[in-house]
């Protein structure tokens, strides 16, 4: 608490730091003057920097250049693919997705998750029998607790049907391997600032031969699929990101370690499927998420209840409700480990973390009994029992491969 | 190099790099994250960057949605008001012919929605006819899109005057504004603007970002081009780029502090650089040459010599046939067309940017190498009609 100064972000799933890569291509191209779509030695300047930005962000994603449409971001990545797609297909749409996606399809079919917060695959296909022609929008891994969907099984369901599928790689890429023809995906939605590169730029990627008519109309560029002057330094800044983040293994043991102390302090994990090894959702009975995010935010520490887009409303995670875990809904928060987390922010956050949950213990004694750990559980429907043994949790936290 | 192609784009100020810089270098705070010091400090940043936009532009902060550029303004103006008021019985939509594509694509788009584009023609002198315009007016119109200043000819529209004109009729007016900001003086309340778009990259910001200008008295009411988390009060979502907003705010206070000096400037280049290039190049011609023209702006015909041929005579020099978005086509411009150039005259038409970081010097190397080149081009041109 005395040492305010310091600041230890472990907000990360809203915003990575930026690379020092990232910022080194930033600098070079800001300098750049040319407009790429210009014919003359400035404007074609220009245009190399884009398009070898868009032969690595390929490159990275397993897609060739002709492939990826640059745009703002995430969001509007989603969003085009969905509003270019969906148009005579019944759009079925992951419960836990981002409030982008969910928005973008208010009357689509909702596809139920598991408590682990993995999508049902049999609730997928039952739906894929019901439906047509349909689009399947669901994520990669999830923003709130990092858990990863079987997109690839999901994928050969989709394609079993003749449905199209919408993968949002926002939190996955740079985290874990992203790579088209493995996920199964038509189109694939990123971004570079949730990867380590600047604010203000995305990708849509496309599988080959796939034609998508622009979501915002302009002068042509991005042969014709995203009008608009490219926003180049945020772009080549993007692919710099891509390139240097390979993924965030590394960070596994740091989260572990934090969660089991969060564990052994009084915390429930939310969403115990396999999940991003940067991400921990860590409920605290008894205390709102509200509460957390601000006494560790005095503390010096930066993590969110929920999303940050929804950071400004005070709502319980509707990702968490939907994974039946209702009763923790209030009192979750997300920690979410940057590129460049130390083991000493982890020991800041511990000490904080565990500060707030012993003060919670004490105030606890004084009031009525606190339910316990089992009775929340049992309440949430929850059957895996190894959830308040720290050793369980941290072996099925620990990051798992895209092989699904 | 001379860069002259400040239509196309700008070089980002210095001072916007300064600005941005430690958006960049030190702070990772997503500006939606309020609950924490990083996302706090982002957000303030943002919102010092809106007032300085809406000062610009005569509006308040709380009238500026940011975008990723002047191009997703005009789709969420266009599209946005319409589809808005997609229920009630106006249908009409009237812009110009000589307005940017994306304004043009915007209407064309609408049309599969059940509304009726109207495009009205230009004068010679690349001015909206009034009376055709009010004769437009008769059918209930939703909504007026005339750009403030064109992006090829220069040629500056009468805000005012066209927005008594849409308001007496009940239709709302939108303006792009990509080209006029921070080089004409603007306001959006006095000048009675519903809707006006803005690109930072055009007035010597970065890349990436613009806003839209959306009225609060009486309100425009507008639907949201996408949505997600709600950002920009549903308006817009997805994270806000900080840096950038941080530089557009910068680029924004710059040019409203110096756009007086700095026109005046600019202009006496640009008359500098049209003499030098009229007294070597015989029967060079102004396009639109009557109209008020941005300063900067010099679209004109170099008879007998095609464009892109000057442009390749000229490396070192950075000019243009007309809009950068088009620069590989190979047909004539929509808006010189528009003007009732023939093709030919369109081929022969040069259009040159002057800008903040321009030198007499830039000016005088110009003109040396446009009237070297055309005095290499042109005899080949004679010899080749003649022959």
């Amino acid at each position: 608490m005395q040492e305010k100064t310091k600041e230890i972000y472990l907000d990360s799933n809203a915003s990575e730091p930026m690379r020092p890569e990232a910022r080194d291509a930033l600098v070079q191209s800001l300098t750049i003057m040319g407009n790429p779509a210009s014919i003359h030695a400035a404007g074609r300047a220009a245009r190399r920097v884009l398009e070898d930005a868009r032969a690595t962000v390929g490159r990275a994603v397993g897609a060739a250049p002709s492939e990826i449409v640059f745009c703002s971001g995430g969001t509007e990545s989603n969003v085009a693919a969905i509003t270019a797609l969906s148009p005579g297909r019944t759009l079925l749409i992951g419960a836990t997705e981002h409030d982008a996606v969910r928005a973008a399809g208010p009357c689509a079919t909702i596809l139920p998750v598991h408590q682990d917060g993995t999508l049902d695959l049999a609730a997928l296909e039952s739906a894929l029998a019901a439906a047509g022609p349909a689009l399947v929008c669901l994520m990669r891994a999830n923003n709130e607790t990092g858990v990863l969907h079987p997109i690839a099984a999901a994928a050969a369901l989709c394609h079993a049907h003749g449905a199209l599928l919408h993968v949002d790689a926002v939190q996955a890429a740079g985290r874990i391997p992203v790579d088209m023809a493995a996920l199964g995906a038509d189109t694939l939605a990123l971004s570079a600032h949730k990867l380590g590169g600047p604010k203000g730029a995305g990708a849509l990627v496309l599988k080959p031969g796939l034609h998508l008519p622009a979501l915002i109309a302009g002068g042509g560029q991005e042969r014709g699929r995203r009008g608009g002057t490219p926003a180049l330094p945020a772009i080549a800044g993007f692919a710099a990101a891509i390139q240097a983040a390979g993924d965030a293994a590394h960070l596994a043991p740091l989260r572990d370690r934090l969660e089991r102390a969060a564990i052994d302090a009084g915390a429930i994990v939310c969403g115990t499927g396999p999940r991003l090894p940067n991400t921990s959702c860590l409920a605290l009975p008894g205390i709102a998420a509200h509460t957390q995010v601000i006494t560790l935010d005095l503390a010096g520490i930066a993590v969110s209840a929920g999303a940050a887009c929804s950071s400004g409303k005070i709502t319980e995670s509707r990702v968490l409700t939907a994974m039946g875990l209702a009763d923790l809904a209030a009192n979750a928060i997300r920690v979410s480990l940057p590129w460049n987390a130390t083991a000493a922010d982890v020991d800041a956050f511990i000490e904080a973390y565990c500060a707030m949950a012993q003060k919670k213990a004490r105030v606890g004694r004084a009031a009525p009994p606190k339910p316990s750990v089992s009775h929340t559980l049992g309440s949430a429907g929850l059957s895996h029992g190894g959830i308040s043994a720290a050793g369980t949790v941290a072996g099925a936290a620990r990051p798992t491969q895209p092989s699904s | 190099m001379v860069y002259l192609d400040n239509q196309a784009t700008t070089q980002c100020d210095p001072r916007v790099l300064a600005a941005m810089w430690p958006w960049f270098a030190d702070h990772p705070g997503n500006p939606h994250s309020t609950e924490h010091q990083a996302g706090r400090r982002a957000a303030d940043a943002v919102e010092a960057a809106r007032a300085e936009i809406a000062a610009l532009i005569g509006a308040t902060p709380n009238e500026i949605i940011f975008t990723s550029g002047a191009t997703e303004a005009n789709n969420l103006a266009i599209k946005g008001a319409a589809r808005f008021a997609a229920a009630t019985e106006r249908r009409r939509l009237i812009t110009a012919a000589t307005e940017h594509k994306c304004v043009l694509a915007s209407v064309h788009d609408l049309a599969a929605e059940g509304f009726e584009p109207i495009i009205l023609p230009v004068t010679e002198a690349g001015a909206l006819d009034l009376e055709v315009l009010t004769a437009a007016l008769h059918t209930p119109t939703l909504l007026v899109s005339i750009m403030a200043a064109n992006n090829e000819i220069g040629v500056l529209h009468d805000l005012t005057t066209i927005a008594a004109r849409a308001h007496a009729a009940g239709a709302h007016l939108h303006t792009d504004l990509a080209q006029a900001a921070g080089k004409i003086p603007l306001d959006m309340h006095a000048q009675d603007i519903d809707l006006a778009s803005l690109s930072a990259h055009k007035l010597h910001g970065p890349k990436g970002i613009g806003a839209l200008y959306v009225r609060r008295r009486p309100r425009m009411r507008l639907a949201a081009l996408f949505s997600g988390g709600g950002q920009e009060r549903g308006l817009r979502s997805g994270t806000l780029p900080t840096p950038l907003a941080v530089g557009f705010g910068e680029a924004c206070r710059i040019a409203r502090l110096d756009m007086n000096a700095e026109q005046t400037r600019i202009a006496s280049l640009r008359d500098r650089l049209y003499a030098g290039l009229s007294a070597r190049v015989p029967g060079l011609a102004m396009n639109a040459p009557t109209a008020p023209r941005l300063g900067g702006n010099i679209s004109a015909r170099f008879p007998g010599v095609r464009a892109l041929d000057l442009i390749a005579a000229c490396p070192d020099l950075a000019i243009s046939t007309g809009s950068a978005c088009t620069s590989a086509d190979i047909t004539p411009s929509h808006v010189l067309t528009a003007l009732g150039l023939t093709p030919a005259e369109a081929a022969s038409s040069l259009r040159i940017g002057i800008g903040r970081f321009n030198s007499p010097a830039d000016i005088d190397t110009a003109i040396a190498q446009l009237c070297a080149a055309y005095a290499a081009l042109a005899p080949a041109r004679q010899a080749a009609a003649e022959a």
